[in-house]
């Protein structure tokens, strides 16, 4: 093939498609951002209700806007966008299709953190407790991953620590629910657990939000990496691929998004487990370009999921965490029995 | 470039893999590592790629240690390619040629016209450029191993290592792929290669390198290692030599009578060395 014939390839293969994806993703996101603004459980003129915000005008419907709707929406992308992202990261990662954000363990001690918040009952005390414990929980789950797997851990060893710290995570938060006294403490822990943005105000959003961009950050610029990583660690490293600081870079990463994600809407399961893999075949498995794709992907899914909920008859609301984890497990199961056939 | 391996040991727990290894390669060579099962063929290969450190001993890069040189300046120079290496993600095949380029891409930048130049001109002399479209997933495992090899080429890297390149290849594709790697040190660029076929080890590298009982039993050109009391020592075996329009070749050989004996296989050392009654 001549020179002149290989650019020409070149420039046709700037993947057209990739972008199409990306954009219309994004399309897709800002639409049902725009869709959960405008539905909830009481009519709402947005348009009207948003000029009265725009203009400082304390109307009912700008207070429902910018109070209720607003948070819940902004959250519903953030976290998913979180969830999907860390998710290709840490499939990536561990070059599994099965690994998912909270395989290192810092969705459960997130979690935990929460709990603990609940029974001291700091949570009712003062409004920041509850992220704030979270995100405590997050770091302290990180801290202990690093230090279990020592310096320059393998996969496999930080993968171990992970389901240990998982496991005694989830064993701590169970010791807490046994040893509560009060039994609405109890029943509000549960709930949360379950994992919903609504009752979320504004400021939670500004909380998260600069931890979650420096969690993205981190996961954005090792996509190069992670193509490298498909061919294995050893051809990886021979590439230039720094493996301990990328591990830490990835690990980091999802302890920032995921577990200031979890500190302020509870587990919200399967979206970093399924997004990854239906779109990971859209940019033709490449870790690397998985990334973005899925942090748009897990936004669309948590927004319209929550959607979804709002639209449902049914009172109590059902909690995000119940919904995505029915939707997602026949999911899961239809993803074993294709790696079975694989086999 | 040229590296330089010095007064090289490995230990594995107690056990001793290599041991005083002094092993020079330089630009323009094409070098064969050749030995028994479990000699140390790859763990040298692995230390001389950086990949791994030694118990004992040094290794330079044109006199300069791997952290003067630096760990990107060091994957543009060396190109390694792992044996059966994984693909775990069924990556498209020019994609994954692509991935070659990775230490000469600036960060968040695409490839350049000398990136989609390099990958071209890897995949033609791979013999992939008719499957460049197609995914991991629908090449067959010779192909596969091409594709490998071309990622490795994709680098234009000044040394090239490769370890068992040609297993699992048919004949065509083996002669060609040594050809290839021939024409690659021919070009300037230094190759070490690690191969089990002795008669293409003879036949197309320029310098051997035989490992046998955690040392180099044997340093030179192929005529001068390959000799019948070499290849017993090292492998156990006999050898058939002959020509081929005036090239040698050579056959290992078992006598026919040893080969269904179980005591003489289980009396084959860990060395290779045969100590068995039959020698």
């Amino acid at each position: 093939m001549t020179q002149v014939a290989a650019i020409d390839r070149v420039e046709r293969e700037r993947s057209p498609s990739h972008r199409l994806l990306v954009t219309g993703l994004s399309i897709l996101v800002v639409v049902l951002l725009i869709a959960s603004l405008s539905i909830g459980y009481a009519p709402l003129d947005v348009k009207q209700a948003l000029l009265d915000a725009l203009s400082g005008r304390h109307t009912l419907g700008a207070l429902v806007l910018v109070e209720l709707r607003l948070p819940r929406a902004l959250l519903g992308g953030l976290v998913g966008f979180s969830l999907g992202m860390t998710g290709a990261a840490m499939q990536g990662l561990m070059r599994n299709p099965l690994a998912e954000p909270g395989i290192i363990g810092v969705s459960g001690s997130a979690a935990f953190g929460a709990v603990l918040t609940f029974y001291f009952g700091f949570a009712g005390a003062f409004s920041f407790a509850l992220p704030l414990g979270g995100i405590a929980g997050a770091f302290g789950a990180t801290l202990l991953l690093f230090m279990l797997a020592g310096r320059g851990a393998g996969t496999m060893t930080l993968i171990l620590a992970g389901v240990a710290i998982n496991s005694f995570a989830g064993a701590l938060t169970a010791l807490a629910l046994n040893l509560a006294a009060n039994p609405f403490a109890v029943t509000e822990i549960v709930f949360w657990l379950m994992g919903s943005f609504s009752d979320r105000s504004l400021p939670y959003v500004w909380l998260v939000l600069p931890l979650m961009a420096i969690g993205w950050g981190l996961i954005g610029v090792s996509g190069p990496a992670l193509d490298a990583l498909t061919l294995g660690e050893e051809t990886a490293t021979s590439l230039g691929v720094n493996l301990p600081r990328l591990r830490l870079q990835l690990i980091a990463g999802t302890a920032f998004a995921v577990g200031s994600a979890v500190a302020v809407t509870g587990s919200i399961g399967f979206v970093g487990l399924v997004v990854p893999h239906i779109l990971r075949p859209l940019v033709a498995h490449r870790p690397g370009r998985l990334l973005l794709v899925s942090g748009l992907g897990g936004a669309a899914l948590t927004l319209a999921a929550d959607i979804g909920i709002r639209l449902l008859p049914v009172q109590p609301e059902l909690k995000l965490g119940v919904v995505t984890a029915i939707i997602g497990a026949p999911f899961l199961f239809s993803l074993i029995f294709r790696l079975r056939r694989e086999e | 470039m040229e590296i330089a391996a010095k007064d090289l040991a490995v230990r594995f727990g107690r056990v001793t893999l290599l041991r005083k290894i002094n092993v020079r390669i330089r630009d323009g060579e094409m070098v064969g590592l050749i030995g028994p099962n479990g000699s140390g063929k790859t763990t040298l290969l692995r230390i001389l790629a950086n990949l791994r450190s030694p118990d004992e001993g040094t290794v330079s890069y044109t006199g300069r240690s791997a952290a003067e040189v630096g760990a990107r300046r060091l994957s543009q120079q060396i190109a390694y390619l792992a044996q059966a290496a994984d693909v775990h993600w069924p990556m498209r095949v020019e994609t994954l040629v692509g991935l070659g380029r990775l230490p000469h891409r600036r960060p968040m930048r695409g490839f350049s016209s000398d990136d989609r130049m390099a990958i071209e001109r890897a995949m033609v002399a791979c013999d992939v450029i008719a499957f460049r479209d197609r995914t991991m997933s629908e090449v067959s495992g010779g192909e596969r191993l091409r594709i490998l090899l071309a990622r490795a080429l994709a680098v234009e890297a000044e040394m090239l290592l490769a370890d068992e390149p040609i297993a699992a290849l048919d004949p065509l594709h083996q002669l060609q792929v040594m050809e290839l790697l021939r024409c690659t040190a021919r070009e300037g660029r230094g190759v070490v290669v690690v191969l089990h076929d002795l008669a293409l080890a003879a036949r197309y590298c320029d310098r051997l390198v035989l490992l046998a009982g955690g040392s180099i039993l044997a340093e030179g050109k192929p005529d001068n290692v390959l000799t019948d009391a070499h290849i017993a020592r090292a492998y156990g075996v006999d050898v058939v030599r002959g020509h081929k329009d005036g090239v040698p070749y050579l056959l290992p050989w078992l006598p026919s009578a040893a080969s269904c004996r179980s005591s003489s296989v289980s009396a084959i050392g860990r060395t290779g060395q045969r100590v068995g009654a039959d020698q």
